[in-house]
């Protein structure tokens, strides 16, 4: 079956596919293969070593571990490479957890937290507590302080991400962090780091490398000097003591420097990701019976969320992707687990029909126009098909 | 008030998403403008998609109950 627009499988001179799921992983910066190609040779040994090689492995780790903490204005002892986005949330989160077992119980996070939050929390003894959000998906200060201050055996740690992974509304974390008190935050900027500037106030942070265009296989873990955090695993001997684990002395690098790039040319890029991204919400809003959510204005600049009335999300993101638009879901035909988006059922919008486009450091206008002209063909179909 | 008289009742037990909201939008003018209609469905979206429907096709949202066998049911009214 061929259309207008393209067929299944391009063949020569077909529009080449076009990938809007950077939120889900952006493609690995050229700064960073660059680099990752050549710390392949050049930091295979361990670390913790006293010889040559060794020494040359250690160089580049500190070097790596610098170059994040000048990016993000940490001090470098502050940064702890992990395995994955996921394992720095785990630690994040539980470390603090841990170092607060004496003065409290329970997990304190926002309704539309990631998943690896969700499950680090619900994996401790106590029975954590949500904190509902508004319609577009924002928590409020006061709310996540009272529900702190009603914790069951008390609050241990509240868990606020700096921006939201699904619709990218960005969350006051600064005043969370103030109304919280003595309880210590833990931020995930896994959706944000390297897109927009980390916000203060956390005893403990979390990051992931191929969000911004690093390798994946890279977290980074922040705890603030001084905060009360306590290694919820099993200890290890490595150059951290906060992972575990042989690190991945060439792929830290590369992780480095391409936040190192991202941050540079953040301005930029995220200037011409928000006016792409304002051009998708009116575009999009044209289509009948669609509903784009989150917030306009204080947001990621890179991602877009909408939900079109009676289509299968499935449906919807098989036909994009058959017509070279590469893009994710929130709905529940698209989980596994047949569950909607927590993050949707939070904010209470539309699950089914669910999809976010989000975008990488190169889309550009006409990648953007061609999702737009596609789109209500795709949903129209799908509609037509049922009837409606 | 678990299950209050409605006007009409559409069993979407067994559903998948977004097959209860589309049986709701196709059965909604077979109610008259005031008139109720009751979504029973298993399927965990419908909790989040019949509200969402209502406010986005105008509609009202009555509220949640459940059916006689335990599952959740949603009402609405027909305002247009």
């Amino acid at each position: 079956m061929t259309n207008a627009s393209g067929t299944p499988h391009p063949g020569p001179g077909a529009a080449s596919p076009v990938y809007l799921d950077s939120a889900s992983s952006e493609p690995l910066h050229p700064a960073a293969r660059e680099v990752l190609l050549a710390a392949l040779d050049q930091g295979y040994a361990d670390p913790r070593r006293l010889h040559g090689p060794a020494r040359s492995a250690r160089l580049l780790l500190d070097n790596a571990r610098e170059a994040v903490a000048g990016c993000l204005a940490v001090r470098p002892d502050e940064v702890t490479f992990t395995a994955s986005g996921t394992d720095a949330v785990h630690r994040g989160l539980l470390g603090l957890h841990a170092g607060r077992a004496r003065r409290g119980a329970t997990i304190v996070h926002t309704a539309v937290e990631h998943s690896a939050v969700l499950h680090a929390a619900h994996w401790t003894a106590g029975e954590p507590v949500a904190v509902a959000v508004d319609r577009l998906g924002r928590v409020a200060p006061d709310e996540v302080a009272r529900a702190c201050h009603r914790a069951p055996g008390g609050a241990t740690v509240a868990a606020v991400q700096s921006a939201n992974h699904e619709v990218g509304t960005v969350q006051p974390v600064a005043a969370v962090a103030e109304a919280l008190g003595e309880v210590p935050l833990f931020v995930d900027a896994c959706a944000s780091t390297g897109r927009v500037p980390l916000p203060g106030g956390w005893a403990a942070a979390a990051a992931s490398a191929h969000k911004w265009g690093g390798p994946a296989g890279v977290g980074v873990l922040l705890v603030r000097k001084g905060a009360r955090w306590r290694n919820p695993f099993p200890a290890d001997d490595r150059v951290d003591e906060r992972a575990s684990g042989f690190e991945n002395v060439p792929a830290a690098l590369a992780a480095a420097a391409a936040l190192q790039a991202v941050v540079a040319e953040h301005d930029m890029v995220g200037a011409r990701q928000s006016a792409l991204i304002d051009r998708i919400r009116a575009g999009v809003a044209a289509v009948p019976d669609v509903e784009v959510v989150g917030d306009t204005e204080d947001r990621l600049p890179h991602l877009v969320t909408f939900s079109c009335l009676y289509v299968d999300g499935e449906a919807l993101v098989t036909e994009l992707d058959r017509r070279g638009l590469g893009v994710a879901s929130g709905s529940a035909c698209t989980a596994s687990t047949l569950e909607p988006s927590h993050v949707l059922t939070a904010m209470g919008v539309l699950t089914h029909g669910n999809v976010r486009v989000s975008l990488t450091r190169d889309t550009t206008a006409a990648d953007v126009e061609r999702f737009l002209a596609e789109l209500p063909d795709v949903v129209r179909g799908i509609r037509a098909e049922i009837g409606l | 008030m678990s299950t209050p008289d409605v006007n009409l009742e559409l069993d979407c037990r067994g559903m998948l998403c977004p097959l209860p909201v589309i049986e709701l939008g196709r059965r909604l003018t077979d109610v008259a403008v005031g008139g109720t209609i009751a979504v029973v469905a298993t399927d965990v979206a419908a909790r989040v998609d019949v509200p969402a429907w209502c406010r986005m096709r105008e509609q009202e949202y009555v509220g949640e109950g459940v059916a006689e066998d335990g599952t959740p049911r949603y009402v609405v009214r027909r305002v247009s």
